[in-house]
């Protein structure tokens, strides 16, 4: 056994244990996630956000307060050696789709899981930022989604 | 204070304009948490650290903003926006602005 060849393994298991470990594990996390998602959206499904700037018609506001939500998430180690392959042929990438969407709705129901603690049933005005965080080696992003949440409204919300 | 990120103050009369306010902050995470979330990067998803980072840095900059507001004699602060700049891995800078106003209450 000479030292190049113990090199050479150890080189090996570098890539490929978090290669593993970012399609293994990532996928668990991704799957829980997206319950997760859809458990609190039904949850939270009275709290009407809306991206329109203008207090519904017929709906009277006492007052209004603004709202945030923010997370920043992470690609894996497996979804970013993919992406490598996938920008040297183009096309549509799923992996990186389904980070961002799920990113994007934890944020709208941070949103409104913060809107219904202030006594909230309809934000409006609801804006999405992204903001792409520098220097790691995954990507990462943070998505943040604000918006006006109205007090003291009659009705509660323009369905009502 | 009223803080909106709408042109008008829902449920309220606009009595004056105080012109534009501001809060910045720039944050950073000690590398002890840099290095946990350099781990979570293998397998993805949140990164814990960041989003409190954020959100903390967030509520600061608009307490600055609505300090600015106070200061001028305002009582509202609206068409709040947000910018965020990332400088370094786990540093950025978070600014919020928005139109210092005076309201009254509408009368219902």
């Amino acid at each position: 056994m000479n030292l190049h060849f113990w090199l050479e393994t150890f080189n090996l298991w570098v890539v490929l244990v978090p290669l593993l470990l970012g399609y293994g594990v990532g996928r668990w996390l991704e799957r829980r996630h997206y319950r997760s998602i859809r458990e609190r959206e039904q949850a939270l499904r009275h709290v009407l956000a809306l991206s329109t700037r203008y207090v519904p018609e017929g709906v009277v506001a006492g007052s209004a307060q603004l709202v945030t939500g923010g997370v920043v998430i992470s690609s894996d180690y497996f979804k970013t050696f993919v992406a490598g392959f996938r920008k040297f042929f183009g096309g549509r990438f799923r992996g990186y789709e389904t980070l961002l969407e799920r990113a994007r709705r934890e944020a709208l129901l941070r949103l409104k899981a913060q809107a219904e603690a202030a006594g909230s049933t309809l934000v409006i005005g609801v804006r999405f930022q992204s903001t792409t965080i520098a220097g790691s080696a995954t990507p990462s992003v943070e998505i943040m989604a604000f918006g006006t949440a109205l007090i003291g409204t009659r009705p509660p919300t323009p369905a009502a | 204070m009223l803080v909106s990120n709408l042109e008008t103050a829902p449920g309220h009369r606009i009595t004056a304009h105080l012109g534009i306010v501001q809060g910045s902050t720039v944050r950073a995470k000690h590398a002890g948490k840099d290095i946990l979330a350099g781990l979570k990067n293998i397998v993805g998803g949140e990164l814990k650290a960041y989003t409190d980072l954020m959100q903390e840095a967030r509520a600061e900059a608009v307490e600055r903003m609505t300090a600015e507001a106070r200061a001028v004699g305002a009582n509202a602060v609206l068409n709040v926006r947000f910018v965020t700049t990332s400088i370094t891995m786990g540093a950025a800078e978070i600014l919020a602005y928005g139109s210092a106003v005076t309201v009254e209450a509408e009368p219902v």
